[in-house]
């Protein structure tokens, strides 16, 4: 009858609707939670972090992505690997800094803004923070400090809503024995 | 639309005329020109200012998208967390994990009834029983759901049986915390689902053949039930 019911249910993939209403709900928690938006915008990056520990092993794992040379190269495996793979989005790599060490992360259809609108009075939430969290968790197991921020947000009136990642330094000391 | 233009260019023309004396037919061109050009330029000052679409502006995709299961596990095992960290009780936990299934089904309801049923609303019982485990849990979970039981000794109870919910898949529950069922999740989902579509219920969670969600209506469901059915 449905639609669905003639696709075989891939078992590695779940309805992003479902993933969507979920971090709405979670969202709605933490505002519920939280005195004000600052809070929740770090309860958010934490989550996304622990997420990001977590994740960056499936990826290594799954995706047969090797070392990357220099940050331009990681720039694209995030998107058109990571992004590609866990949520099904590529999000455009642009606006480079001259000296090459930050970068933006373009996202159109974020699938985790779809049906969200952010209610008056909530102009400093960063709705999509668990991103920034996510990616700087990644990274940072991959011996990177990246800095992370939403610089422009959809939600609140923008026409994309724009990651800036900014390359802090190399984590030598994170270096597991019998690398390199 | 060409006689609202042609008129305009009378128009202008006359006054370009005054000063001017332009043939008639350019100062036609002109102001037809001009009025493209006023049309454009308005188009572009309503989308490129900082104007909210809302979404209820926007159509409501057709499309179904999908994430990893890897995102999707770990955003729950962070809510889980969450929810751990900020009570003391197992029921307590799955009271938490419930009220934010809760949130989820409400907003699926709206979802499932313009796009599967055809605006149509359920009035029967059984039928919203099947429509949960067949269309419902086929969306939101790539399956049907294992099975669905009437209580032999209780009209109002029914079972849905589900051995490994997506959401479990990759929990394991600790020793001191056996009773713990994180579809719990699921029941919150499944209570606002049938409560949105007036089958008022309590839907609990319980580990039975995997898991199983127990729903319980409101006397009111069957006895109304009774009467749509004609019995």
């Amino acid at each position: 009858m449905s639609r669905q019911s003639n696709r075989a249910g891939d078992p590695r993939k779940v309805n992003g609707e479902l993933f969507t209403l979920t971090y709405g709900a979670l969202v709605a928690q933490l505002v519920k939670d939280y005195e004000n938006d600052e809070d929740v915008n770090r309860q958010l990056e934490k989550m996304g972090y622990n997420m990001g520990i977590r994740l960056i092993e499936d990826f290594l794992a799954r995706s047969n992505v090797g070392r990357c040379h220099d940050f331009r190269e990681t720039a694209d495996v995030i998107s058109k690997a990571g992004f590609k793979m866990y949520l099904g989005i590529t999000p455009v790599v642009s606006n480079w800094s001259p000296a090459g060490d930050e970068f933006s992360l373009l996202i159109e259809n974020n699938p985790l803004t779809e049906f969200v609108e952010l209610p008056e009075g909530h102009n400093a939430l960063n709705y999509s923070n668990i991103l920034c969290g996510a990616l700087k968790g990644c990274l940072e197991m991959v011996q990177m400090d990246v800095d992370v921020r939403i610089v422009q947000d959809q939600l609140k009136g923008d026409s994309i809503t724009e990651i800036r990642l900014k390359f802090i330094k190399r984590l030598e000391d994170a270096l597991p024995a019998g690398e390199d | 639309m060409p006689i609202f233009n042609y008129s305009l260019g009378i128009y202008s023309h006359y006054f370009f005329s005054l000063s001017l004396s332009l043939s008639l037919s350019l100062s036609l061109s002109l102001s037809l020109s001009g009025v493209d050009i006023e049309r454009s330029s308005l188009s572009v000052n309503m989308s490129g200012g900082k104007q909210r679409i809302s979404n209820l502006d926007k159509p409501l995709g057709k499309g179904r998208p999908e994430v990893n299961i890897a995102t999707f596990a770990l955003l729950f095992s962070e809510i889980v967390q969450y929810c751990q960290n900020r009570v003391y009780t197992v029921p307590e936990l799955q009271n938490k994990l419930s009220e934010l299934g809760y949130h989820v089904g409400s907003h699926l309801l709206d979802l499932f009834f313009l796009r599967e049923k055809g605006y149509k609303r359920e009035i029967k019982l059984l039928n919203m029983l099947l429509f949960v485990k067949s269309n419902l849990w086929k969306t939101l979970f790539g399956k049907e759901a294992d099975k669905l039981e009437h209580a032999n000794d209780d009209e109002r109870t029914y079972y849905i049986i589900e051995k490994e919910p997506l959401v479990n898949k990759f929990i394991s529950v600790p020793k001191d915390k056996g009773s713990l069922n994180c579809a719990a999740f699921t029941a919150g989902i499944l209570e606002a689902i049938l409560n949105g579509a007036n089958f008022p219920a309590k839907v609990t969670v319980h580990w039975h053949k995997g898991t199983t969600f127990m729903i319980k209506f409101d006397e009111s469901v069957i006895a109304r039930d009774k009467v749509v059915e004609g019995k």
